[in-house]
């Protein structure tokens, strides 16, 4: 986990900088996972082809944005044959909610998979609730 | 001979984004007939393959895959790739979205006639499986003389 991993400080501070000097046309949709627990919510994304260099993810109270830029190393003068993959470009974004706590988000990137948990504020958590009898 | 990292908007993309121009126009004027080992678009892992004259390459965009699992052969110029890629349900935890595949996959590729099966290399980095495969030297174009 501690390989490849983005501190939390370093995600929430990081410029909106280029990652790539071309803008394609198009844009690959990453699949997601999300899921929610009682402690945070957790994403997961496929980018196959970025590393922790060419990723970017943007996070403020509001939003989560994730971008990044796959890196292929082709030869010279290569011809396409077949292609499923058409742009190089991945960008997503999510609505988030006030009661994720967006400054202690943890985000790691190994084999293309990009993981990004956030913890939910300690008073938005289920709480049980105590019955009383009589 | 390799170009940079950071050259991939300029060179095969360009291709891909004229590929995929021409199957658009070809599939509206008449049936474009599929091949006969080709899967739904979209379907995991995502493939693109690109040739020059000394080597034919494969990507397959594979993300979060365990190199281990990959299983890749070739006959003739028939390439098979499977694997298997876990994406297990968290226990205890609501889904609101669950796009990525979880499971085996098996892709075969058919790849142009001059390809030599024992000139297979593969590599599994940052999500893509790269496989090189070389190209049989092509006989030298004979010059004809006229009389």
């Amino acid at each position: 986990m501690t390989e490849n991993t983005t501190e939390g400080k370093d995600v929430t501070t990081r410029e909106n900088r280029e990652v790539q000097t071309q803008e394609p046309d198009s844009v690959l949709r990453a699949p997601v996972d999300i899921f929610e627990d009682t402690e945070g919510i957790t994403l997961l994304a496929d980018m196959p082809g970025v590393n922790k260099d060419s990723l970017n993810l943007q996070v403020d109270k509001d939003s989560l944005i994730v971008e990044g830029d796959a890196r292929i190393d082709m030869p010279e003068g290569m011809e396409a044959l077949y292609a499923d993959v058409r742009s190089t470009r991945y960008r997503r974004s999510f609505a988030l909610s006030g009661e994720l706590e967006t400054d202690r988000i943890d985000a790691s990137l190994k084999d293309g998979v990009l993981r990004v948990r956030i913890p939910k504020r300690a008073e938005a958590r289920p709480r049980k609730i105590e019955i009383r009898a009589g | 001979m390799f170009s940079s990292l950071n050259n991939f908007g300029g060179s095969l993309f360009d291709e891909f984004r004229r590929l995929d121009d021409e199957l658009n126009a070809a599939s509206g004027r008449w049936p474009w007939p599929a091949g006969i080992r080709s899967v739904a678009r979209g379907t995991y892992p995502q493939i693109n393959v690109g040739a020059t004259a000394d080597q034919v390459d494969i990507y397959l965009f594979a993300a979060g895959l365990d190199p281990a699992s990959i299983d890749i052969s070739m006959q003739k110029n028939l390439l098979t790739v499977a694997g298997e890629r876990k994406a297990p349900v968290e226990k205890d935890a609501d889904y609101y979205r669950k796009e990525r595949f979880d499971g085996p996959f098996r892709r075969v590729i058919t790849l142009p006639d001059d390809v030599d099966p024992d000139g297979v290399e593969a590599r599994y980095r940052d999500g893509v499986l790269q496989i090189h495969v070389q190209r049989r030297e092509a006989t030298q174009p004979r010059q004809i003389v006229v009389q």
